[in-house]
């Protein structure tokens, strides 16, 4: 395997002979040289024996396909082989601390899979009768229950299937209600720190977006906000607590002045979990705000989904929550409401966010987190999320400048920045540095108002031990950042591969294998002799 | 000809009623290695403050700022295949757009050179 693949980058591993020897296969002991999987299999191998079918009429005329297929052969275990030695390159939250800020990534108890794979929820089908998921219907009810009780607020729509999706539905819901009093207005208001996609929200549910400017606290400035206010003004939208890792103490000013400016207000509830158990987010006026179900409830998340992003909503909003949902009758029973009796039940609802019933698989276990917390462990979690962040950022602050180090405790996430670096040494080689000792790197360069931000998420999930270890790294790099150690500048080093040209990746991405196949005759990795 | 910069770190040289538009050196690197940017085609109308580009680079995606408004008559081209031209000639070959001036008053409140330079040293 040693020809360059498409992005002509082959693996340096073998070349990097520090010990002077290296070895013949290029592996080294149990860190694996692995190649794409096309350049293992051929298309003249393919992993099952299937008789030749008896009658191969083609029924798809001009549509048939003429050429090979082209996909690569493997016996199932060396794909089974080929997948597993990629993961154990990986870095998950089961391995150790993944300190990614605004991404929560804190341990998914193995509790909440075993209730997930209970058959009655499990082997559930959004068409089946619904008298034949009474337990799923439960289920969902139970969860909106306790998203109310736990913020405070009037109703939930439990279908968006991920944050930004959340905040869409959230987003309409204000919309349908301006419009529903003839009053449709043109601008949302977001603050300079917000997520990248609450602009993108707002811009795509058609208004116009308009920035309010930080104080020099990390904190969104209320008079400049009060002075934008007017009759053009949809709504706000302002995470809290923000992504500068503070609370938003104004918050409930600033509700209250929008909505005598006869505005709505949104909160982004990214960082719900640094709250929980002792803000109500309906107390402090909000209007709208999603929960990450996938950050503050513990389901999995990473590389991509599944996430799960319900919407609580005030009493002015609840009217125009999508379909479907489910509601308790005074009897007792839960009652699925879609189009068919939605007419006499919630006339004003917006229409759908999705086809089904949103993300079970995550209900189910949010729920368990929930139920197994109960209300005193919940409180717990985020206090001790608080904690475990507010020690990260005092036994790193002497080394790594801390932009709003005094403008109080932190939330759950600690920031940084590399203002006190020597020339030529940025963020992203501290955070190269971070895979050499052993961890995730931190999230980088966000939020974009903190020159070089490294924003640092503990969560609850750590032990004092963990966080010690994590903090013993962040000095030791800190230092050489500040001492202008040239080798930080082409961390990783003990990675199975140095420093990649993400440069490279962006401008010129290969997104999909159009090389040869190996050729016919190539010995499969099993003839090899499975190395 | 003249060049003006504004606060966020666009450039405008003007000439005449038509000016070219692109982003100062500084923008670049703080941006780092950019390696995407859209800007308006023939014929766009941008205002002044309003957004009209935009660039993306290994650490973020930003909006770019016409400092004046008026009718676009040419995005670079040149960008699409190479947007590395804005990290190597952010003030050259790097340029964003040229448009026509609606309103050459509107160039009063930009800086000049040696302004911007004590503007980014206070940075």
């Amino acid at each position: 395997m040693n020809a360059p693949n498409q992005s002509g980058w082959r693996p340096t591993m073998t070349l990097d002979r520090r010990d002077g020897g290296g070895t013949a296969t290029g592996n080294r002991a149990l860190m694996l040289e692995e190649p794409l999987i096309f350049e293992i299999g051929n298309t003249h191998t393919c992993g099952v024996d299937l008789p030749e079918p008896s009658t191969r009429a083609n029924r798809l005329g001009g549509m048939a396909r003429e050429s090979e297929i082209g996909l690569p052969g493997l016996s199932e275990p060396e794909t089974i082989r080929h997948y597993t030695r990629l993961s154990r390159q990986n870095y998950a939250i089961d391995l150790g601390l993944f300190p990614l800020g605004s991404c929560t990534m804190k341990h998914n108890p193995r509790l909440n899979e075993k209730v997930a794979r209970m058959p009655g929820f499990l082997d559930v089908h959004p068409l089946q009768p619904v008298d034949t998921v009474r337990g799923a219907l439960e289920v969902i009810n139970e969860l909106a229950v306790w998203l109310i009780e736990l913020t405070g607020m009037h109703g939930v729509a439990m279908t968006p299937k991920a944050g930004a999706h959340g905040e869409l539905c959230g987003i309409l819901c204000i919309r349908a209600a301006l419009e529903a009093r003839g009053d449709p207005r043109e601008v949302i208001l977001v603050p300079e720190s917000a997520h990248g996609t609450n602009p993108a929200t707002a811009a795509f549910a058609g208004y116009r977006v308009e920035n309010i400017p930080a104080t020099a606290e990390g904190r969104v400035d209320l008079e400049a906000l009060k002075a934008r206010l007017g009759p053009d003004v949809a709504g706000v939208m302002i995470t809290n607590p923000n992504t500068c890792g503070l609370f938003e103490r104004d918050m409930k000013a600033i509700s209250d002045a929008v909505h005598a400016a006869g505005g709505l207000v949104y909160c982004d509830g990214a960082n719900f979990n640094a709250i929980v158990g002792r803000v109500r987010p309906g107390d402090l006026g909000i209007d709208a705000m999603h929960i990450n179900l996938h950050k503050t409830f513990s389901t999995p998340h990473g590389g991509g989904g599944p996430g799960s992003g319900p919407v609580v909503l005030s009493e002015a909003l609840a009217p125009y929550a999508p379909l479907p949902f489910v509601t308790r009758r005074a009897d007792g029973t839960v009652e699925l409401i879609e189009e068919e009796n939605a007419g006499a039940e919630h006339p004003h609802t917006f229409g759908r966010m999705c086809a089904f019933h949103g993300q079970m698989g995550m209900f189910t276990r949010a729920l368990a987190y929930i139920l197994s917390h109960g209300a005193d462990g919940l409180r717990q979690a985020s206090g001790d999320a608080v904690l475990n962040a507010n020690y990260i950022l005092r036994s790193c602050e002497d080394l790594l400048d801390a932009p709003f180090g005094a403008s109080g405790p932190c939330m759950h996430e600690a920031l940084f920045s590399d203002k006190d670096f020597a020339e030529g040494l940025s963020t992203l080689d501290l955070a190269k540095g971070m895979i050499d000792e052993g961890f995730h790197p931190m999230t980088m360069y966000f939020p974009l108002v903190v020159h070089g931000a490294m924003l640092v998420e503990p969560t609850e999930t750590e032990s004092k031990a963990g966080l010690d270890q994590l903090i013993l790294a962040l000095r030791s790099l800190a230092e050489r950042a500040r001492s202008g150690d040239e080798s930080l500048k082409t961390a990783p080093h003990f990675a199975p591969r140095r420093r990649l040209d993400e440069t490279l990746a962006a401008r010129k991405p290969v997104l999909a294998w159009d090389g040869p196949l190996a050729p016919a005759g190539t010995p499969t990795l099993s003839e090899q002799g499975g190395s | 000809m003249t060049r003006y910069f504004t606060e966020d770190h666009e450039w405008i040289e003007v000439d005449g009623s038509t000016a070219t538009v692109g982003i100062t050196d500084y923008a670049q690197s703080q941006l780092g290695d950019i390696v995407f940017v859209e800007v308006p085609g023939e014929g766009a109308s941008v205002t002044k403050g309003g957004e009209a580009a935009v660039v993306e680079s290994v650490k973020a995606a930003s909006d770019v700022y016409s400092p004046v408004s008026g009718i676009v008559t040419e995005g670079n081209p040149a960008l699409e295949d190479d947007p590395a031209l804005v990290n190597s000639a952010p003030e050259g070959d790097g340029w964003f757009f040229k448009l026509t001036i609606a309103d050459t008053g509107e160039l009063d409140g930009l800086m000049d050179e040696s302004a911007y330079k004590d503007f980014v040293a206070g940075l």
